[in-house]
């Protein structure tokens, strides 16, 4: 099967070619629903995420808050 | 004997009657005015007893990518109550305006899931260099602009220059809050004459400045006298983390600062006594039956 390489949160992930952002998501599997989504540094809000269509080399960035000051 | 704890200056049976106002920061209003950072803390569960007994009701949260958790795999989110605590994200660890505004919009977005009421503000801070962390004026000034116009309430991470300081209040800044010494250094209010100078041009009308536009003291806090200090010259807050983080006793930190801020509070709208040289007396000379000499 046809493969795309994303970059997600850094790290070099291969999903299938008609991968969405959904899919890149489940792969982080975050702990809460309280995360934020980037694509190529643009923010892909939330009800677009199922649709979104993610490209070779595509840079994902899944967000949540930490400890900070 | 009447309970120590009456406060009335008319009355002594009376109870306390100097309740600290809620400060206002823009459509935010905060009851408590030390908002305390929810960083560098061993565990979570001290954190979380630290932010109670600081009293806060705002805290502050970065934005990171999803692997870092706590040891135990733990969020951080399962330690603050989001129903109690507005949450105040920052931008920490940006040194562009560009950056600065993606992890706002980010930060936006993680809080509108979790229907907290600190959705729309954002505690801004564009850094110039990763050794001293102060903020780079230039970058703050472009990220104010641009975050105002997508309709946050930004409260801006400042050094303690009084002329910058006005700049952020025209840009649509809804708080400005200067440093008191470099984040994390505890070194405190290092230059008070420049606080006092941001304070007097914000907030003097004589000077164009607004008495309710507030500023708060963010970065540098070591200790319960340096919030005092801040609040003595005017400060309407204190935002701090290190000072209480990693204090050996962080809870019992978080409480003292608390106690600091009310004292620094209250002092400062009391009309402190003149310095002078030379001693006055608490106790009368009149009736004295002692030799003093020279007389």
């Amino acid at each position: 099967m046809h493969e795309i390489t994303i970059t997600l949160n850094g790290e070099s992930v291969s999903l299938d070619a008609n991968a969405t952002l959904a899919d890149a998501i489940a792969k982080v599997a975050p702990k809460s629903n309280a995360y934020a989504i980037e694509v190529n540094r643009l923010l892909i809000p939330r009800r677009e995420h199922a649709l979104h269509a993610l490209a070779q080399g595509d840079e994902v960035e899944v967000v949540v808050l930490v400890g900070g000051g | 004997m009447a309970n120590i704890s009456d406060c009335t200056t008319t009355d002594s049976q009376a109870p306390c009657a100097f309740a600290i106002p809620p400060l206002r920061i823009g459509q935010f209003t905060l009851a408590q005015r030390l908002i305390v950072g929810t960083g560098k803390y061993a565990d979570f569960p001290t954190m979380q007893r630290a932010l109670a007994a600081s009293g806060c009701d705002v805290v502050t949260v970065a934005v990171r990518r999803e692997r870092l958790l706590d040891k135990d795999g733990r969020s951080i989110l399962e330690f603050i109550d989001t129903d109690r605590y507005t949450i105040l994200p920052n931008t920490a660890g940006c040194f562009t305006a560009e950056d600065a505004v993606r992890v706002a919009r980010l930060g936006r977005e993680i809080l509108e899931q979790l229907n907290n009421a600190g959705t729309h503000w954002v505690k801004l801070e564009v850094l110039g260099d990763r050794k001293t962390l102060l903020p780079d004026p230039i970058g703050t000034l472009e990220a104010c602009k641009e975050l105002v116009k997508d309709g946050f309430t930004v409260l801006c991470y400042s050094s303690d220059d009084p002329i910058l300081a006005t700049r952020l209040r025209d840009a649509g800044a809804a708080s400005v809050m200067p440093a008191g010494s470099p984040i994390g250094t505890g070194r405190g209010i290092a230059n008070a004459p420049n606080i006092q100078l941001v304070l007097e041009l914000l907030k003097d009308p004589t000077n164009g400045g607004d008495p309710n536009y507030p500023v708060i003291i963010d970065a540098g806090v070591g200790t319960p006298s340096d919030v005092t200090i801040a609040m003595e010259l005017g400060a309407d807050g204190v935002l701090l983390n290190t000072g209480i983080a990693h204090a050996t006793d962080p809870v019992r930190m978080a409480h003292a600062m608390r106690l600091a801020l009310e004292a620094g509070y209250h002092g400062v709208r009391s009309g402190r006594i003149g310095k002078k040289l030379h001693a006055s007396a608490s106790s009368p000379w009149q009736g004295v039956i002692t030799t003093i000499p020279g007389e």
